[in-house]
């Protein structure tokens, strides 16, 4: 340990968290972090105390996916450390930057199996960007710059900085050009290349069904307005990813709707039918695509994105551009030629028409609440304008289809990793974000269970946010999968819930249950005149189904439809 | 078939595993893994043999330029390259067949490194076909003991590709093993 140096380690640590523009943290204290958390005492910045590590990621992704900036979380060593993984999962999978800081056992005992040691940067070396062990305080200002600098550069994503207790407790200079970090900029798209953009216009000037495929990247890359000049210029429609929506908007004319498993059918058709597929900053998931071979067989492919590793990954494309959206679409758009290409256009509507009469939106108030009725209300009601997080579900998923997003940036939800328990805790972290932004929670009664005790974290930090729990009495999505996939075998998915009302009542929170799609409204305007976090949970249908649905291993044409909307009427919920 | 991809890192503790778990996340099989210095300090040399299609070998080619400790990375393709590999082979070699397996040892340009009561062990370099079938004519003899390194690959000709930019001192210290 050095003994001399004008900060210990701990204060270099919040040093230069404040010098990277860091406000708040979320975190939970701990002996080998002790050190950290005692010198925070002198900084200016809010720390988010967390019921559990695991939402502590969850708040700070929910934290840079509202704002753009780069989440911070600290925790301590061993379990502390080890709760942390499903977050920098979740975090890895959708690209969010975030920089976690782990406390460390003592650099002498390393590797003796200490009190709460794990070798963390072990455990989460395929969950993370990259990570760094600094066992001297002269390490922390190098390794924290580069961690910043390596979650926000490229394709963002999560880094952790594991620090021990000593390296913590010692002293070194606050040295802070001397750490500038280079290393990550050898790992930058390199130059564009101006043939294959040649290639690009080429391939765009003789499309006659041209299609978008517009994915998270456009968010992170900021390029919307590009994105949208480049569409209606050569009038082509866009198709939106799930992490996409919002990334364009939804009530914009060329606007198809979400593409893939749950998306609409008449997207899913036009990339069927589309001879160029112009894919933005998304990855062709398996959710996206379904059967690959099957892929969009007519279409030629253009695919941007800043991570080369996932050009040609999954689909083989025509022409393939590594770089950031932003700068590949304004070095595009001067060759981008003024198309029509209304024959088109209008042969998708055709598809759309023929699929909206089966919208359940067209069918009448019978009584029976059904989880679609509540996203399209909580829609209307809020003015599109709510920044809404979602869990993992069918509620996800109708809220996709439902709520209808116009701004960047307002739809939150795990879409890589799929984490249950996500929404509370990613919404708290919004809500911290961007406190003037009105924050809707969307989770099923399942997810909810798995991170509720946030609802404290929510109170205590005097944020509001307001909680839809669509409560169908069943773990929903499997029971969907076990009823068209297992013959109805309800395996472990019936689940029991506390009385949310009551629940809410125990946290000192605003509470209210609604049965009926005529007191939706009402509970709705209580929940956003409460003062502070207010949850409102909706008793839907129990065993309704998300559709249209490309059943796993399908093409994306090989759709289940929508039941018609009176077969609704008739039968309950079952699809035709 | 085999692709030889030449990986310059850091030479810093943890970026072996980095390299060896990217391999094993993403299914790509690794033929063969060796590391060792460089003419240049702070700077690890990494030669990859990837039995994979092209496809697969081009995308990991990508995931390792992604990871924070490559400076470089070289896929050796078609170009004219030398490929090494070092085998220490034990042979069981009685009297009655020592001078034969001498001969065999000098047709191969092998060397005797090591001579105990009833065996031999020989040392060879060269490509790995040519190791293969030194291999194979010692193993009616009786094979006792063999060790390969593993390629280690150069492009012929000119240095292959750009300076790579001067490493960055690491900013992490760590007690544990180098690479
Ligand atoms: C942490 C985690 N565990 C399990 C799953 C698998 N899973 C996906 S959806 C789902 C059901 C979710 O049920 P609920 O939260 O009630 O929402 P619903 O589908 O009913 O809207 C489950 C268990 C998951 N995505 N995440």
């Amino acid at each position: 340990m050095t003994r001399t140096g004008s900060h210990t380690g701990a204060q270099l640590i919040w040093e230069c968290l404040i010098r990277e523009g860091v406000t708040t943290v979320f975190g939970y204290p701990g002996g080998a972090i002790l050190p950290a958390y005692d010198a925070m005492v002198g900084f200016d910045i809010r720390h988010v105390l967390v019921r559990h590590e695991q939402s502590a990621v969850h708040m700070a992704d929910g934290y840079a996916r509202a704002s753009g900036r780069v989440g911070v979380v600290v925790a301590t060593s061993g379990p502390g450390a080890t709760n942390l993984v499903t977050g920098l999962a979740t975090a890895m999978m959708d690209s969010t930057p975030l920089v976690a800081i782990t406390g460390q056992v003592g650099s002498g005992v390393l590797g003796t199996d200490a009190f709460q040691e794990v070798d963390i940067t072990g455990i989460t070396l395929p969950v993370t960007k990259h990570n760094y062990l600094v066992t001297r305080a002269a390490d922390i200002v190098p390794a924290l710059r580069e961690a910043f600098a390596v979650a926000k550069s490229g394709r963002p994503g999560p880094v952790l900085v594991d620090i021990t207790k000593d390296a913590q407790q010692g002293r070194a200079e606050l040295d802070w050009e001397a750490a500038e970090p280079i290393r990550h900029l050898r790992h930058l798209p390199p130059p564009l290349d101006p043939e294959a953009l040649a290639r690009a216009l080429e391939l765009i000037r003789h499309a006659k069904r041209p299609l978008i495929l517009a994915g998270h990247g456009i968010q992170m890359s900021g390029a919307r307005a590009e994105v949208l000049t480049l569409a209606e210029r050569a009038d082509i429609p866009f198709a939106l990813t799930l992490l996409g929506l919002g990334a364009v908007p939804a009530t914009h004319p060329l606007s198809l709707g979400m593409m893939g498993m749950h998306g609409e059918s008449w997207v899913n058709k036009a990339i069927q039918e589309a001879d160029l597929l112009l894919a933005l900053g998304m990855r062709f998931d398996d959710r996206v695509t379904g059967k690959l071979k099957e892929y969009a067989p007519h279409a030629k492919k253009i695919h941007i994105d800043i991570d080369a590793s996932e050009l040609g990954k999954n689909v083989p494309v025509d022409v393939a551009i590594a770089g950031d959206l932003l700068a590949v679409l304004r070095a595009l758009l001067p060759g981008v030629e003024v198309a029509d290409r209304s024959k088109w256009l209008k042969q998708i509507r055709g598809w759309r028409g023929d699929s909206a009469v089966r919208d359940i939106k067209n069918l009448p108030d019978d009584g029976h609440l059904y989880a679609a009725h509540v996203m399209h209300d909580l829609w209307r009601l809020t003015d599109g304008k709510a920044v809404v997080v979602t869990d993992v579900g069918q509620h996800q998923m109708w809220e996709a289809q439902y709520y209808h997003h116009d701004e960047e940036r307002s739809l939150i939800t795990s879409g890589g990793a799929g984490t249950m328990g996500f929404a509370l805790p990613a919404a708290i972290g919004a809500k911290v974000a961007r406190p003037e932004a009105e924050v809707w929670v969307v989770a099923g009664d399942g997810g909810f269970q798995m991170t509720f005790a946030e609802l404290m974290t929510a109170v205590q930090e005097g944020v509001k946010v307001n909680i839809a729990i669509i409560n169908n009495g069943f773990l929903g999505m499997v029971r969907q999968w076990q009823e068209l996939f297992y013959e109805g075998r309800y395996a472990a998915t019936p689940i029991l819930s506390p009385d949310f009302v009551k629940l809410a009542g125990a946290f000192g929170i605003h509470g209210q249950r609604v049965d009926t799609r005529a007191d939706l409204a009402g509970a709705v305007a209580a929940a956003r005149a409460a003062e502070g976090t207010a949850l409102v949970e909706f008793r839907v249908e129990q065993e309704d189904s998300v559709y249209p649905m490309v059943p796993a291993g399908a093409a994306l044409h090989e759709m289940i439809r929508r039941p018609s909307a009176s077969a609704i009427a008739e039968t309950g919920s079952d699809p035709v | 078939m085999p692709h030889v991809l030449v990986v310059y890192t850091d030479d810093e503790p943890g970026v072996l595993t980095r390299v060896a778990s990217l391999f094993r996340r993403r299914g790509f099989n690794i033929h063969s893994l060796t590391v060792g210095p460089t003419e240049r300090s702070r700077q690890a040399r990494m030669t990859i043999v990837v039995d994979a299609e092209e496809a697969t070998v081009r995308l990991a080619v990508e995931h390792l330029r992604k990871q924070v400790n490559v400076l470089e990375v070289q896929q050796l393709g078609d170009r004219p390259k030398v490929v090494r590999d070092l085998a220490l082979i034990r042979v069981a070699a009685g009297l009655d067949v020592r001078s034969e397996i001498l001969q065999l040892a000098q047709v191969f340009r092998a060397n005797v490194v090591d001579i105990a009561g009833d065996s031999l062990a020989i040392e060879c370099s060269g490509g790995p076909d040519k190791i293969d079938a030194l291999v194979d004519a010692l193993r009616p003899f009786g094979i006792l003991e063999l060790g390969r390194t593993g390629a280690v690959a150069m492009a012929r000709g000119p240095r292959a590709s750009p300076e790579r930019p001067a490493a960055a001192p690491p900013p992490a210290s760590n007690q544990a093993m180098s690479v």
